[in-house]
């Protein structure tokens, strides 16, 4: 391979997005967090201050995303979430062979196509299974207390919502751990990260590649 | 010399309980002035003629109720209840033993079934309404003592003649103490039988009970048990399991128990608290008030029974007399005439569903002597509208029953019940002889066969109610083995989880993982060997 690489740095991940992103990430880890403790996993913050916890989290998320559809569709950064079959067969071919022998990245990133097809296939099924399941038992648990008043509770049991819970949690935390494990598959360990954090991507191309990415589709 | 001693006890604590009664209740009559009080008395039934020339209807009101019955028709089953006829699973049942027992009937001279219950001197006035001074003894069938007299029998010490002047012409409303020179030492002592109420409510801290707190609400028995016409209500007979209602205003006419938490904190109390408010008040569809703010029974420094064995008793010592062991603090954990008892001090609660239906076992219930006996019933299931998880007194007897009725059997146990004999069981320690007369004066057969079998029986908790702060914490049930493990119908976080769930998330969690560090590993093995 050309030691020569083609260096050059564009602004893919603008202030607020950097700022949802990292927010959110602290929030789903402190409710992975207070949420498996409220489950009975462990002790740490104590049952009733892990629920409070919990619930105050619950909504400064809720309240996160509402600025960030808000967004989102201003923005038409929506479109980033479109999810496509191109490609991803080598993705996969990628992460399953081509990583270990030092092959290009099949996907090069550019800021109106931030995301690679699985990133695309992972986020859709984030938004459409693991958020609708986390939410929807999450919001029906958090008003448990109103049941009565709409006459939920003579079809829904707690039993059910925490099960269902708990599995959206488990789903969560499996994604957490391959989502963090993705940052590291950059062209360096911590490339990911950074350009999470200052907005800034470093594209490290040969001059090939980089041309044959940038034909014309 | 004796005597002026003794008056001048009584003034100084007649002044503090004056002074302490009139800050609640500032009286417009002075019992003291009134020329019928003047006495002199010569029994209780003197004193109660008095009472009643001015109280006309009081004898008559106290008569239809249970505290002169103690009798009672369970509305659920028919069967006969009240102290007359119930067994229990501690000093076992009334009769024969009345004169020993009926000391806490607010009567005079119920020793046997030719008591007089119309004849209206004969209601005792100032069991409930003396201020000191008064004191029903064991075996009197009823009175105080009328002259000064050895007791217990034979036991060196003697109790001086109730001066029936004083006590007549310091009368004033129901107390702690009034209340509870009964209620209290259900069971034959202090704090025995209940758990939730002993002595230690005379004068209770506020970590003891909040509402009763000497220093802080000071509220008499009589505050929520609101007597109309000397009916007291809320008692543990009928009880009210389920009360979704808000509070009862001031003046607002109601049939509803007025003994109830909700009667005054409604059943939506919660409000402190932004975060969990709504939460808690959630909880009480679920649990009674009593089930988080009563942490545990007992906490006054009075210890109770938590377990009777009837079968122990009767040894003797060395000398072949009966004899008492005691535990370090004092406490009698052996009686011969009693058997051997296991103490609790700051006993977390026992908790069951319970709808305000409960059923007792009586002389008549055909036992299975091969399981514990229940001798109440506390019904209930997460299903019915009516039903709490409750907090519970769960005690453990084991009492004579007869092997061939197969049929629980009382005991004659009293020294001076039976006028001239010798059945007694605390006399002689003859089962036998004990039992025949026990069956006899309940009108039963004794077969001669007998036997222990194990008994439980239940004890709502609802007494020494907590300060909020140190209410139940929520972990305290919300963690694995919480203290309603094992209560069917509920899922509690923290407590309950799909199993099934949590296995194959964790193997998810363990598989990506795994995964992840395979991958990693692989990476880091050919970057090495590219390099």
């Amino acid at each position: 391979m050309s030691e020569q690489h083609t260096v050059h740095r564009f602004y893919v991940y603008k202030r607020y997005e950097r700022f949802w992103h990292w927010s959110q990430a602290a929030l789903v880890i402190f409710m992975m967090l207070t949420g498996f403790e409220i489950a009975g996993t462990y002790e740490i913050f104590g049952f009733q201050r892990a629920v409070e916890l919990h619930t105050l989290a619950a909504w400064s998320l809720l309240i996160l995303w509402a600025f960030t559809i808000f967004w989102q569709f201003t923005t038409g950064e929506w479109r980033q979430y479109i999810p496509t079959l191109q490609k991803v067969d080598a993705m996969i071919r990628y992460y399953a062979w081509g990583i270990f022998r030092g092959a290009p990245h099949p996907y090069r990133k550019t800021p109106q196509k931030k995301h690679n097809p699985l990133q695309r296939l992972a986020y859709l099924a984030l938004l459409s299974m693991v958020s609708p399941i986390i939410w929807g038992s999450g919001l029906f648990y958090l008003f448990y207390a109103y049941w009565k008043d709409f006459g939920i509770d003579r079809w829904l049991t707690l039993e059910i919502v925490a099960t269902v819970h708990t599995i959206g949690a488990f789903m969560m935390l499996v994604f957490f751990i391959a989502h963090v494990y993705l940052t590291t598959t950059g062209h360096t360990i911590f490339a990911h990260v950074k350009a999470m954090i200052t907005g800034w991507e470093e594209e490290h191309e040969p001059p090939a590649a980089a041309q044959s990415e940038h034909k014309p589709r | 010399m004796r005597t002026v001693i003794r008056q001048a006890v009584r003034l100084v604590l007649g002044a503090a309980l004056c002074v302490l009664g009139s800050a609640a209740l500032a009286a417009t009559a002075d019992h003291t002035k009134f020329k019928e009080l003047q006495g002199p008395f010569s029994s209780g039934e003197e004193v109660t003629r008095a009472c009643l020339s001015c109280h006309t209807e009081a004898a008559k009101q106290v008569m239809a109720t249970r505290h002169w019955t103690w009798e009672y028709e369970n509305p659920l089953d028919g069967t006969r209840l009240g102290k007359r006829t119930m067994i229990n699973a501690f000093c076992i049942g009334d009769r024969p033993n009345q004169a020993f027992c009926q000391s806490c009937h607010v009567g005079y001279g119920w020793q046997d079934d030719s008591f007089d219950f119309t004849a209206e001197e004969k209601v005792d006035c100032l069991a409930c309404h003396n201020t000191g001074g008064y004191r029903k003894l064991a075996g009197l069938a009823g009175h105080p003592a009328y002259e000064r007299m050895e007791y217990p029998p034979k036991s060196g010490k003697f109790v001086d003649a109730t001066d029936l002047e004083w006590v007549a012409q310091h009368v004033g409303a129901t107390s702690r103490e009034t209340c509870g020179s009964c209620h209290y030492a259900g069971g034959g002592g202090d704090g025995v039988k209940h758990g939730d109420l002993d002595s230690s409510l005379n004068a209770p801290p506020r970590e003891l009970d909040v509402h009763m707190a000497a220093d802080g609400l000071n509220f008499a028995c009589s505050e929520c048990h609101k007597a109309e016409e000397h009916v007291v209500p809320g008692s543990r007979i009928a009880m009210t399991a389920a009360d979704p209602h808000g509070p009862i205003r001031r003046g607002q006419h109601s049939d509803r128990n007025p003994a109830t938490c909700q009667s005054c904190h409604g059943d939506k109390p919660h409000k402190q608290s932004f975060l969990h408010a709504e939460r808690l008040n959630a909880h009480t569809d679920t649990l009674a008030c009593q089930t988080c703010h009563i942490p545990a029974f007992s906490r006054g420094g009075v210890p109770t029974k938590m377990a009777w064995d009837w079968s122990e008793a009767g040894r003797m010592n060395a000398d072949g007399k009966p004899f008492q062991l005691k535990d370090d603090d004092g406490h009698v954990i052996y009686d011969s005439k009693k058997g051997s008892f296991i103490l609790g001090e700051n006993v977390v609660p026992h908790y069951q569903w319970f709808n305000g239906e409960i059923t007792y076992s009586t002389l008549d219930t055909v036992i299975d002597p091969s399981a514990p006996v229940p001798i109440n019933t506390f019904h209930g299931d997460a299903r019915d509208p009516r039903a709490r998880i409750w907090p519970f007194k769960l005690f453990h007897g084991r009492q004579p029953y007869d092997v061939e009725h197969r049929q629980l059997l009382v005991p004659h146990v009293a020294t001076h019940a039976l006028e001239g004999s010798d059945t007694a069981f605390w006399l002689n320690f003859d089962w036998p002889k004990a039992l025949q007369a026990g069956a006899e004066a309940n009108n039963r057969q004794f077969s001669g066969n007998f036997d222990f079998v194990d008994t439980r029986m239940l004890w709502p908790i609802t007494h020494m109610v907590a300060p909020a702060e140190q209410a139940v914490a929520c972990q305290e049930c919300h963690s694995a083995s919480g203290r309603l493990a094992g209560v069917p119908g509920i899922y509690v976080p923290g407590q309950d989880g799909n199993q099934l769930v949590r296995t194959l998330g964790w193997l998810a969690v363990i598989g990506a993982l795994l995964g992840v560090l395979v991958h990693a590993t692989i990476r880091i093995l050919t970057h090495k060997r590219g390099n």
